[in-house]
């Protein structure tokens, strides 16, 4: 029995942590809102110095040839200090694609380059104000040409490259598109700009399918199973940052005379913050399990990880404002800077009601599958 | 990470189950309904009474404890792994956890060796049972506002006053009391602890009849009881040292809250019928199942995570403290949402056996928010004990406990 990391993946997570505290991340996703830029260059830089965005790419391509859990704990300290950088976009979902489903000339071609940072990738699924669906996409494919409008595309700015939701001739294929001048991206206002998200317009732009044609749907619902693991470990780390925030400001600020902390209404509110962490941090180290043994649990395990680390975030950032009262308020404090990542984050792989709806199709499959093979 | 255990740790379930399938019956499903009687009947003592007697011949009785006293010296994740084991098993439940996990551990750390070579051994046996003597009708939440009195008569103590909630008095024989021997200081330093014959004479025993109609618990009056000075427990005003002694361990004791859960529900709501489809295509429906769901494997994983650190070696974390306070809300909305799904049926009882799974998790589970820690306490203790949250400021603080406020 062992639901726990291991020592090696301990030290990495703290040096992370220290890491990101020496560079202070959490002021830089602030300067990042702030300013014009759409990430922080200059700790992007770093965090592929520090081989990071290699984690998970074999040796052979010049990757640290480590494994998901390694990602999770990376992945728990960047939510913790709201990291601004095209790390998830570009690790947890193109990276994954091109490990995971891509032909052997663009892994040779790309994962040398998404190590050393010369490429960095991006997902790009949605198309209007809508969740997506196999039936929805209207970006089209014909003759390896794309040509379509995607929104709500993480770090496209950036982005040197793209796997790009398309409708195809036998149904919806990856293809991966290089963002070139002559795809038109344009910043989007979000309600979290220290994370900088764009629209793509493409017109007649060369492509190359990623895994089999007709199957990019189903590949991409692995995908972001994948990725919803990765993401709840930014979503605990994020919760665990406003629970702390939270619990000392309750030490430390006084009103009628004693610490409001002392106060049950304010102790049983940071109980439930503690709770809901709790659950969401035990059930994303099932995820986290189930990703890196590739199990057949995976769509229930990251579903259940997905579903209780955005409600655990959710409710700790916005509690910890209202432990902040007027402060918390302020875009002097940090507070709105944890709300808004946490709202980002519930939905950039999809939202609380998706996941749940995942969750309760996955229980109904392994049932079925149980009963075909009579257990 | 691995769901495996080490080789070692295999070997100690194969043998746990070994002697579990050549002694008992392997539950046909997941909370099937025990053959061994009704919990108050006097076929249910007797069917837990030969089942722990059993355990305790061959050493699984209480087998973290040591060897002299009947244990097996077990580490604490052996425990665990004859704890998920047994539980596999259709085993009467429910008589000798308080007195095993309450009363064990104080005897053990506070009698006498004599005390210990006399008591322990037909404890664990089951042939002598105990209970646990703390609350009283005006000290629930606030157990240390408890009021019994105890005065010293030569070698005796004579008690008198009423304890409440005592669970199984009417079949003990033995209890552990914490009683109020000096109302002249400070709330806390004027009480003491005892282990009393429930037997001795001015000891009366009325069962409380609860909401679900049930009578676990009891109302316990003293009149004129003497306890022998040698059954104190720790010093003369040291009592509420060694009643939270008591208590901790009762936290871990009460753990889950049992009864119909995510699985139950998402199965009900497959077979149950909804304005023409089945109840588990309406939505609101679904996304309920997924928060139990999720709630439930978040408690899992955190026992996981606790047994993760025992096999390591190390002290588990404070995350185990959440596990009351979430099962026994789930259970009720559990509870709640079955029942709502007759529809205008649902106030009957009927003798489907869901139905009626449906009824006891929404009257248990009313207890059970409230039974070794009310919610409300439980979040206290997360706040001040693991977040490090200040006391409240206290109305009874400084004052001899006789002058302490009390209401009616």
């Amino acid at each position: 029995m062992n639901l726990d990391f291991s020592d090696d993946q301990k030290l990495l997570q703290s040096e992370a942590q220290k890491f990101l505290q020496k560079e202070q991340s959490l002021q830089r996703s602030r300067d990042v809102l702030d300013g014009e830029q759409a990430l922080d260059t200059d700790l992007w830089q770093q965090i592929i110095a520090m081989g990071w965005t290699g984690i998970r790419i074999p040796e052979q391509y010049d990757g640290l040839g480590l494994g998901h859990l390694e990602l999770c704990v990376v992945a728990e300290e960047l939510g913790r200090c709201l990291a601004p950088v095209p790390f998830s976009s570009s690790v947890y979902l193109f990276t994954e694609a091109i490990i995971k489903f891509a032909s052997d000339a663009i892994k040779q071609d790309l994962l040398p380059k998404l190590v050393s940072g010369e490429c960095v990738g991006t997902l790009a699924i949605t198309e209007q104000l809508l969740a997506p669906t196999e039936h929805n996409i209207n970006t089209q494919v014909a003759n390896n040409k794309v040509s379509g409008t995607k929104i709500a595309v993480p770090d496209a700015g950036i982005a040197t490259h793209s796997i790009v939701i398309c409708k195809g001739v036998k149904g919806i294929d990856l293809r991966l598109v290089e963002l070139t001048d002559h795809c038109n991206v344009q910043k989007q206002d979000t309600i979290d700009d220290s994370r900088g998200h764009f629209s793509i317009g493409l017109d007649n732009v060369d492509s190359l399918l990623v895994g089999g044609e007709g199957e990019g749907w189903e590949l991409l619902q692995n995908l972001l199973d994948q990725a919803a693991v990765m993401f709840s470990f930014e979503q605990i780390g994020g919760a665990q940052a406003t629970l702390d925030m939270a619990t000392s400001y309750a030490q430390q600020r006084f009103a009628f005379g004693r610490a409001i902390g002392s106060y049950q209404a304010i102790k049983h509110k940071l109980a439930d913050m503690y709770i809901k962490l709790t659950l969401a941090k035990s059930n994303s180290y099932y995820g986290a399990w189930a990703l890196s043994t590739d199990s057949v649990e995976l769509n229930v395990a990251a579903a259940t990880a997905r579903v209780s680390a955005t409600q655990a975030f959710n409710y700790c950032s916005q509690e910890n404002i209202q432990t902040h009262g007027g402060n918390g308020f302020t875009w002097e404090y940090d507070c709105h800077l944890f709300y808004r990542r946490a709202k980002l984050l519930s939905l950039n792989v999809g939202s609380l009601a998706t996941w749940k709806e995942k969750l309760i199709l996955g229980l109904e499959k392994t049932q079925t599958a149980n009963v075909k093979q009579g257990v | 990470m691995n769901f495996n255990d080490s080789e070692q740790q295999a070997q100690f379930r194969t043998k746990c189950s070994t002697w579990l399938h050549d002694n008992a019956q392997r539950k046909t499903q997941a909370g099937s309904d025990n053959p061994h009687g009704k919990r108050d009947s006097s076929e249910f003592l007797n069917a837990a009474r030969s089942w722990q007697k059993k355990k305790f011949d061959a050493g699984w009785a209480m087998l973290h404890w040591p060897k002299i006293y009947g244990g097996l010296e077990a580490s604490p994740l052996e425990r665990i792994i004859w704890g998920q084991e047994e539980a596999k098993f259709d085993v009467p439940q429910g008589i000798y956890e308080i007195g095993l996990g309450m009363a064990g551990p104080v005897m053990m750390q506070y009698a006498t060796e004599q005390q210990k070579q006399r008591y322990l051994p037909p404890m664990a046996a089951g042939e002598e049972i105990w209970c646990q003597l703390f609350s009283e009708p005006s000290a629930g939440s606030d157990v240390a506002g408890l009021r019994s009195k105890a005065v010293q008569d030569g070698d005796d103590w004579i008690i008198n006053g009423q304890k409440v909630w005592t669970s199984g008095a009417q079949f003990c024989d033995y209890g552990i009391i914490v009683v109020r021997h000096d109302p002249n200081v400070d709330k806390h330093a004027g009480m003491t602890f005892f282990f009393v014959d429930m037997k001795s004479p001015g000891i009366d025993i009325k069962p409380i009849k609860q909401i679900t109609g049930g009578s676990s618990f009891n109302e316990v009056y003293f009149n004129d009881v003497r306890i022998p000075d040698s059954q104190r427990l720790g010093a003369i005003g040291d009592g509420w040292r060694v009643a939270i002694t008591t208590l901790m361990n009762e936290r871990l004791a009460v753990g889950d809250a049992n009864g119909v859960d995510a699985t139950e529900a998402f199965e009900w709501a497959q077979g149950q019928d909804d304005h023409g489809q089945a109840l588990i295509q309406n939505h609101a429906v679904r996304e309920s199942i997924a928060d139990w769901y999720c709630q439930a494997s978040g408690l899992k994983n955190t026992k996981l995570r606790t047994m993760s650190a025992l096999s390591k070696g190390d002290t588990p974390g404070p995350e185990a403290s959440i596990t009351k306070v979430v099962s026994a809300n789930k259970l009720q909305a559990i509870g709640n949402f079955g029942i709502d799904s007759l529809d205008m049926a649902g106030m009957l009882k009927t003798e489907r056996s869901e139905v009626h799974d449906f009824h006891n998790a929404w009257l248990g589970s009313a207890g059970l928010r409230i039974a070794g820690g009310t919610d409300e306490i439980l979040k206290n203790i997360i706040a001040e004990r693991v977040l490090g949250l200040p006391q409240d400021p206290r109305a009874d603080k400084g004052l001899a406990f006789k002058d302490i406020p009390s209401g009616k």
